[in-house]
Parts: structure tokens; C-alpha cells; sequence
């Protein structure tokens, strides 16, 4: 247990975003991508789906970005493609962050898995296949993590209602399955 | 709990491979399947661990969450930006004045709207309040989950007492919606600086107290002392934020490192572990609790100063113009008109993150400039907290279970949302 001594107040070491942006464009050398420029001033990349494995190794081993901070998705229904999947990432050692995005089609949407990189990401990855239908590929155990298993919807598209599609129907099914089960069956329940 | 493989109530839990145990040690028994959770005390709210049991020793692990998934960030999108505030509280129950103050932030961002100074340290204020509220409750059930049922009383006569500030303040002892886009609901009375003031001055002498109950108790120790053991590699890798990565020895903290709300104006200190185990994760706590103290007084002696300055932005396209205006102007009462029925963001994409008592609690939002966000996703520390289970469980004991769910420290309102 050790207290670090305290920093100079007014003075954090932040790299400014042109710092980032030039040491993401030197790890992202001979790869193509796109700077594009969010309102809060986050380097952000547009990048493309097969470049994604490509691209995220080389931020994790060239730019220095140790740790992932999210992994999700923007459904821009009813607009193709469909999908704009964002990671962000940060780095602890640089103190800075970077976005990258990349849009996929609508139709069976799939993206390749980094949890070989950041094993961390692995329930992010499970979320937006839960949430979007987006599956990645490669992910050792893509299941639904926050809806129940055999749900058939995926609640975060934009064509999902607020209400739900027949919420009650796997209580129902259950319910039954339950009863049948049960050795307290009588014949008036059947 | 119920047993799976043996007994009669379920099909097996899990799918693993019958080499995942020694099958020719002789002293290795039968595996047995546990389920541990939704309704387990010492699970901390809704979480459902399964544990593959091999004689007392933990071979598999796989925490089930999404028992107390309520679709917040589908809520978020139907419901619009302002009235989702009231459900941010709902996030991490235990600080919901954090949560607010990070939404309200990322929205904010995007707007480009610039608080008071005065607005910004009540934030200060109440965020230090809810990280030692929350931390308060880690300790207590930790403790109360590893036998030290006094410190549970201890911890929660204390955080009463900060509800009955917060009451004097926000009129509620929990789920307050007291922040605001643009700052605060309203200004901190002098006789509530008062209060919080003199609860401060004696608030030190109650952490000694709950050190003396545990730093150096034996049992507390050897219960917590190289168990649940992370590297700062680990850590990066399994996205940990907050107290559980600076208790590996990384000096990470946003309050530091990318300044929000003014913490760069403050005086405090880090404190980071050494070995990264559950006793590191409870020192690095109480250690941080000492600090928001430290930051508290120094937000009273700020506030103290700027007494009778604005607290919330004067931006009518986001903040709601004061009552008696409302009633005498035209001009007001159209801008009150706007801002409850369509409050719109500009278009665009913006993420903040402040540094709760659990890591790093962000909002990513994404707005195509109407009164709805077409994105609002809530990036909430606990759901990485909760994946790290079985990195510390696996291969351990099962009795160190408990202290490994308590260490991370997490609350299922904010895993699931």
C-alpha cells in the first residue's frame, strides 16, 4: 500500500488530440482508413470490416493502447448498411483515447471478434450480438448475455418496439414446462 | 442451491470437456455442479455464478447476469434526453448523483454548454459524497459477507448519515435527479454546508475506527491476503477501470488524468496497491475515501467563497428559465414550452467519463438532432467487474469466493441496466 505523491493540481499530462491523431496515423501505416471528427473531439477512424483484426493489433502493439473502454453498436435503420460498429479504446500509458468505427450491411451483420487481443472485450462482443444481432467472428462463447437464452429478438434494433414482441411468451413456456414436470400434476391440469 | 450433475433438479449446467480435471489423480472426487445466486445474500443483488466443484476446489466458473435487465438504454432512446435522467439514478443505485453528473456531462459535451463554477464544485461535492456512499456499502457487505457483522452496522449508521444530507439537500435520501443539464437543481443552503461540514470533521475518526476493526484483524486478512490475486497486465487486458486497477499498482485515475468538473483545482492524492489482491482492492478503498474527504472540504471552502454565484448555466435552448420568470414573460414561459416538449441535442457523437467508485463510468451518445438520442450507450464498470470472475475464482477455493465477489465490487442494477 503506497500513496503516490500528489501531482501538480492544474497541470494533467494529457497528449493533445494532434499528438494522438499523429501517433495513430504512424501505427496505422499502409492500412486504409478514414479520420472522421465526432463533436467531442475524440480521434475517431472509419475503417473497413476486413481491416478490423489488422488494425486493432497494430493500435494495441504500435499505438500503445492497452485497454479497451467499450464495444457496441448504432443501428441507423432503415438507412445500408445498417450498422456502425464502434470500439473505443484507451491508453493508460499515453493518456489518451481513440474511437474506430466501421459500418456493416443489415443483412446476417457480422464483425471479426478482438477478444484474442483484449479478452475484456469478450462481454461487450456478447452484448451487441444480444442487443443488435451482430455476431463476431471467432468469439469462443457468442451467446446472449442480458436477454435469456432463446429469445428471438434482439431488442436494441430501431424496427424492436419499446414494448416488446410477446414479452410473455417464454414465461408462458416455461410455465408450461414447469407444470408438466411437476410431480404434483393432476389430471384436471392437463 | 441446488446441485445439477447428481441430483434430479436440472440437466448439467455446464458444457465443458471431461479433461478440464485430472481424471487419474486418485484423490479427486466426483465434480459437483453449484448453483450459487440469483437470490444469494452474498452475490450482491441478482447474480447468478454457476461453479463446477471439484471436492472444495473451483474448476469452472461462469457468472450468468441479466436478471435485472430493464432496457435503460432503449428506454434512453424512447423516452428522449431529459426525461432519462430519473433513470440514470436507477443505474448504480448506490450513487445515483454519479450517475446523473455522467450523463448530464456527456450530454453537455455535446452541446457545448459550459457550467458555473459554483455548479461544477457542488458536483465536485456530491460526486466525493456517492464514492464514499458506495464505498461505504462495499465495505459493509464485504465485511458482513466474510463474518465481520459489526462493521456492517458501522458502515450503514454512516452512509444514513450522508442520506439525511443528501435529504436536507435534494429532498430524498436516494435516487435524487438533482443534476441538471447545465449544473444543479439548486444551490447548497449555507446551513446544509454547515451539516456536511461537521459530518466531515468527524467522518475521519469512523475510518479509523472501521481500520482498526479490520486492517489488522487476523481473519480479515488471511481471507483477503493473496486472494484474488491481478496483474496491472491482467487488468488492461480484462478492461478493469478504477479502485480494482489501482489497487494492481497502476496509477490510473480520471480525476487526474483527464480532468472533469474542475478536479483539477483540487489538492488530493491516488493510492494505489501493490500485489492487486482483495486486501489491496479494501486499502486502496478506504485509502480513497480519506481523499474524498479531503476533496470535500476543499469544495465547502470553494463554495464558501462563491456563495450567491450561479450554479446553472443560463443556456435557455437546455435549462428550464426560473419559475417567477416563467410567469411573467412570454419569451420564458416559450423557452419552458420547448425545453419540456422537445429539448433537441445537436447532431453529433460525444462521450464522457467520470471516475465512479467502480471504474469508469461512461456515456457514449449519439444524436441526430432531434429531441430523441439514436444512441445512448451506457458503458458501466460493473459488467467488466463482473467478467473478471473467473479469472480470480477459477482454481481457488470455494470459501474465497465471497471475499472475490465482494473485492470487485459491483451492483447489478448498473451490470444489467
Amino acid at each position: 500500500m503506497s500513496a503516490t505523491a500528489p501531482e501538480r493540481a492544474g497541470a494533467p499530462a494529457t497528449s493533445g488530440s494532434s499528438g494522438t491523431a499523429a501517433r495513430v496515423a504512424a501505427a496505422l501505416a499502409g492500412v486504409p482508413h478514414t479520420l472522421v471528427h465526432p463533436a467531442d473531439g475524440m480521434v475517431s477512424l472509419e475503417i473497413e470490416t476486413a481491416a478490423v483484426n489488422e488494425v486493432m493489433s497494430r493500435l494495441r502493439d504500435r499505438a500503445g493502447f492497452d485497454s479497451n473502454t467499450f464495444v457496441t453498436a448504432v443501428d441507423r435503420f432503415p438507412d445500408e448498411p445498417r450498422f456502425i460498429v464502434l470500439w473505443q479504446f484507451l491508453s493508460t500509458t499515453h493518456n489518451d483515447r481513440v474511437r474506430v468505427q466501421t459500418r456493416v450491411p443489415g443483412d446476417a451483420p457480422h464483425v471479426p471478434t478482438i477478444t484474442h487481443l483484449w479478452i475484456g472485450t469478450a462481454y461487450f462482443e456478447r452484448e451487441c450480438y444480444d442487443m443488435f444481432g451482430i455476431r463476431f467472428d471467432g468469439h469462443a462463447g457468442l451467446k446472449r448475455l442480458l436477454m435469456p437464452d432463446g429469445y428471438e429478438h434482439h431488442p436494441l434494433r430501431k424496427d424492436f418496439p419499446h414494448q416488446g414482441i410477446e414479452p410473455d411468451r417464454l414465461y408462458r413456456e416455461w410455465d408450461n414446462r414447469r407444470r408438466e414436470r411437476s410431480p404434483l400434476r393432476t389430471e384436471s391440469q392437463t | 442451491m441446488s446441485t445439477g450433475r447428481s441430483g434430479t433438479l436440472s440437466e448439467s449446467m455446464f458444457e465443458y470437456e471431461p479433461g478440464v480435471v485430472d481424471r487419474d489423480d486418485p484423490l479427486h472426487g466426483e465434480l459437483m455442479e453449484l448453483n450459487m445466486g440469483p437470490q444469494h445474500p452474498a452475490t450482491h443483488g441478482v447474480l447468478r455464478i454457476k461453479v463446477l466443484l471439484d471436492g472444495e476446489t473451483m474448476v469452472k466458473v461462469e457468472p450468468v447476469v441479466g436478471y435485472l435487465h430493464r432496457g435503460k438504454e432503449k428506454t434512453c432512446e424512447s423516452l428522449g434526453w431529459r426525461k432519462f435522467f430519473v433513470h440514470t439514478d436507477r443505474l448504480d443505485y448506490l450513487q445515483p448523483l454519479m450517475n446523473n453528473i455522467a450523463y448530464a456531462a456527456a450530454m453537455e459535451k455535446l452541446a457545448g454548454i459550459q457550467i458555473p463554477e459554483r455548479g461544477q464544485t457542488i458536483r465536485v461535492l456530491l460526486m466525493e459524497l456517492s464514492r464514499i456512499m458506495a464505498h461505504l456499502i462495499y465495505l459493509g457487505t464485504t465485511s458482513i459477507d466474510l463474518g465481520a457483522v459489526t462493521m456492517f452496522f458501522f458502515t450503514f449508521s454512516e452512509r444514513e448519515r450522508i442520506y439525511t444530507l443528501l435529504d436536507a439537500y435534494t429532498g430524498h435520501r436516494m435516487n435524487n435527479t438533482y443534476v441538471r443539464i447545465g449544473g444543479v437543481y439548486a444551490d447548497v443552503e449555507p446551513d446544509v454546508e454547515r451539516d456536511i461540514r461537521a459530518w466531515l470533521e468527524q467522518f475521519p475518526k469512523k475510518i479509523d475506527e472501521f481500520e482498526s476493526m479490520l486492517t489488522g484483524n487476523r481473519i480479515w486478512y488471511d481471507r483477503n491476503r493473496n486472494i484474488g490475486t491481478l496483474t496491472a497486465e491482467q487488468c488492461k487486458a480484462w478492461c478493469l477501470t478504477g479502485p480494482n486497477l489501482r489497487a494492481s499498482g497502476v496509477e490510473w485515475d480520471l480525476r487526474k488524468k483527464q480532468p472533469y468538473s474542475g478536479y483539477e483545482h483540487y489538492d488530493f492524492e491516488v493510492p494505489i496497491g501493490e500485489i492487486g489482491d482483495c486486501y489491496d482492492r479494501y486499502a486502496v478503498r478506504i485509502e480513497e475515501m480519506r481523499q474524498s474527504v479531503r476533496i470535500c472540504v476543499q469544495a465547502l471552502e470553494r463554495l464558501a467563497k462563491s456563495r450567491g454565484g450561479e450554479f446553472l448555466a443560463d443556456d435557455r435552448r437546455y435549462v428550464l428559465p426560473p419559475k417567477d420568470l416563467v410567469n411573467t414573460s412570454m419569451e420564458e414561459l416559450i423557452h419552458q414550452f420547448k425545453i419540456v416538449t422537445d429539448m433537441a441535442l445537436p447532431q453529433g457523437e460525444a462521450y464522457h467519463a467520470v471516475e465512479s467508485s467502480k471504474g469508469e463510468l461512461g456515456f457514449y451518445v449519439v444524436s441526430d438532432g432531434t429531441s430523441h438520442p439514436v444512441r445512448c450507450h451506457i458503458r458501466a464498470p460493473g459488467l467488466v467487474n463482473v467478467q473478471a470472475i473467473p479469472l480470480l475464482a477459477e482454481g481457488r477455493l470455494f470459501s474465497d469466493m465471497v471475499s472475490i465477489i465482494g473485492s470487485l465490487d459491483f451492483v447489478m442494477g448498473e451490470v444489467d441496466r
